[in-house]
């Protein structure tokens, strides 16, 4: 301590000490916030020229020939993109409602004493691994859905006009509609923690004047708590999206994995991170079906890119105080 | 207005309100039911999960499965390899991950916060946060492994990227979390602003970013996806990083689509393991945490 009193005139070159050291450390930072923005544009271009031969070969032609012919080596990409949406919006179709009662439940309705161990519960539905929701589904959710559900589905709309289309036989099991209430199960908790997490941002003062003037819970939810956070809530589904539209070893497990478009959602088909999965193994180095893989995956990226980048968007300005 | 309307009215005003008030509570109920459905659902499915792989896993669990390799279905093989080049991997991953989440995290808190870098930085790593999985593991593959070769060191790579955006967001949330008359104060004792956010701000916020370490390690010890195309899986013993390197998700994917009765035994058993410890890893986050809300 009497040593620095001492030293105190030649205080200048220690500053300057410091500020290199401050000038190495905000280098290093913000080379890693810039290898952020590298990593991005590596993934898009690396994906993109692995992909140019397969788009060179077929052109546009790629996004809608239905066509995936190793035989022949003709690559359509039609199949796996209506199957990554079909069984997307369709998980989302079941999963935003579910999603949106738990929130409902644990930001308003629950006893304060559950609400942590719940919502712990729910969150921890996230953590599970996707291929364990791949076994899962593989070993419990096929065998129920072929001896039960769908049977007793297919027979009890057998004649009625459409959904007898849209629900028909043969009971396998697997299928888009598996698929789909998998994905819809692994969504769930994402999409439920963004509810709440937004639900619980509305000030209590206008809750609180909507239950005085006597309105019921659902009155208040409705007409206070949904239209405060309705820009959130729709970032909180786009999220659910994105991580439907890239999910994989789940998929892979219940798809069925065949190569046709069906109005059939009992029917098996692929989606593009399930093809790209299940056939990568099978491809040779620089054959054009691996370079129809990139592009498959190129393609899932812009796509995800897209919905993430909204939800983004849409969920910046209420949550978490980051502005 | 005549005297019997004016009697009538309110009566038949009292009448509606009550139909009305009911209507509104029968609705309210239903979706109150609906609510508390919803959320049984979602803790029947985990309760679903968590049973199915006790029922199925824990009937298989044997010394021998932490201490065999994989062997051919029917010679009393176990996860040996599998389990440590999981640890391998998911530890190099998070090595790697870790300093420059920091890194980046602490670019977003305490340099650019609100600067239109800063804020592309964050979105994109936002974006990165949800990004498909398998397509961090095509890129490994375009970058290293196409002309390379598999390898262990390319697996973990990929569980890398996977790792930095999950510390980075928690560690930008952490270091907003502190107040800022906390570095006022090392600065005013001459400290440079390296080191008030070193020893100042980092030790201040350490759970919390500890808390992100153990979310991503728990994240990434499940992947399966990136790792297919980066360290392929091997059924051997090998520790060597320029070598294929099995991994427990890999062995899972592999024995569960078997025919052979002992290796979907094995599947079971290995899924239970990686998802308690998982889930273990997620509650000691969460658990870690709880102080500083």
């Amino acid at each position: 301590m009497s040593q620095i009193a001492v030293a105190a005139p030649s205080i200048r070159p220690r500053r300057t000490g410091g500020a290199f050291g401050d000038k190495v450390f905000a280098a290093f930072a913000l080379a890693a916030g810039l290898l952020v923005l590298v990593l991005l544009g590596a993934i898009i271009v690396s994906l993109f020229i692995g992909g140019l031969p397969s788009f060179r070969a077929f052109g546009l032609g790629f996004l809608t020939d239905a066509d995936w012919d190793p035989v022949q080596h003709i690559y359509g990409a039609a199949v796996p993109i209506f199957g990554t949406l079909v069984t997307s919006v369709l998980a989302l179709a079941m999963a935003v409602p579910l999603a949106f009662g738990i929130a409902f439940y644990l930001t308003e309705l629950a006893p304060p004493w559950v609400r942590r161990p719940i919502g712990t519960a729910i969150e921890l539905l996230a953590a599970v691994p996707s291929i364990i929701y791949g076994m899962w589904g593989f070993f419990v959710i096929v065998p129920a859905m072929g001896d039960y559900i769908q049977p007793h589905v297919i027979d009890t709309l057998d004649g009625i006009p459409v959904l007898q289309d849209l629900f028909a036989g043969p009971p396998f099991g697997t299928g888009l509609f598996t698929a789909s209430l998998i994905l819809a199960v692994m969504v769930i908790p994402f999409i439920a923690a963004t509810m709440r997490d937004v639900f619980l941002t509305v000030p209590a003062v206008y809750k609180e004047s909507a239950y005085g003037v006597g309105c019921t819970t659902w009155e208040v939810m409705r007409s206070i708590v949904l239209p405060y956070t309705r820009t959130s809530v729709v970032g909180g589904v786009m999220l659910g999206l994105g991580r439907a539209l890239g999910e994989t070893m789940a998929v892979t497990f219940v798809i069925g994995n065949t190569n046709r478009i069906t109005a059939n959602l009992f029917g098996s088909g692929n989606t593009i991170a399930s093809l790209v999965a299940l056939e990568f193994g099978e491809s040779e180095t620089g054959s054009l079906k691996l370079s129809s893989l990139l592009a498959l995956g190129f393609i899932l990226f812009v796509i995800s890119f897209i919905v993430l980048a909204i939800s983004r968007l849409l969920l910046r300005p209420r949550v978490g105080g980051r502005t | 207005m005549s005297a019997t309307t004016a009697m009538a009215e309110p009566r038949r005003d009292l009448r509606m309100a009550a139909t009305l008030s009911r209507r509104r509570q029968r609705r309210n109920f239903v979706i109150k039911v609906f609510c508390i459905l919803a959320t049984v659902v979602g803790l029947v499915v985990l309760a679903s999960i968590l049973f199915t792989l006790l029922r199925l896993g824990i009937g298989g669990l044997k010394v021998t499965v932490f201490t065999h390799m994989t062997k051919p279905s029917g010679e009393d093989g176990g996860l040996l390899n599998p389990i440590v080049g999981s640890l391998i991997q998911t530890g190099i991953g998070a090595a790697i991950g870790t300093p420059i989440g920091i890194m980046v995290g602490t670019y977003l808190a305490e340099y650019a916060a609100k600067s239109v870098l800063g804020n592309a930085v964050r979105f994109v790593s936002d974006v990165l946060l949800s990004a498909p999985s398998i397509l961090i593991g095509l890129f490994i593959y375009q970058l290293f492994v196409n002309g390379h070769g598999y390898s262990g060191i390319a697996g973990a790579l990929s569980l890398a990227v996977i790792v930095i955006p999950i510390v980075v967001r928690t560690t930008e949330d952490m270091l907003r979390l502190i107040p800022v008359a906390l570095r006022e104060a090392a600065v005013a004792l001459g400290a440079p602003k390296w080191k008030a956010i070193v020893l100042i701000c980092y030790r201040a916020a350490l759970d919390g970013i500890a808390t992100g370490v153990l979310l991503a390690v728990a994240r990434v010890a499940g992947e399966t996806a990136p790792l297919l195309f980066t360290s392929l899986g091997n059924g051997n013993w090998s520790l060597d990083l320029t070598k294929p390197m099995a991994s427990l998700p890999l062995a899972i994917y592999k024995y569960a689509g078997s025919p052979a009765d002992d290796w979907v035994q094995l599947a079971w058993v290995g899924a239970m393991l990686i998802t308690f410890g998982v889930l273990a890893l997620n509650i000691v986050a969460r658990v870690a945490l709880r102080p500083r809300r």
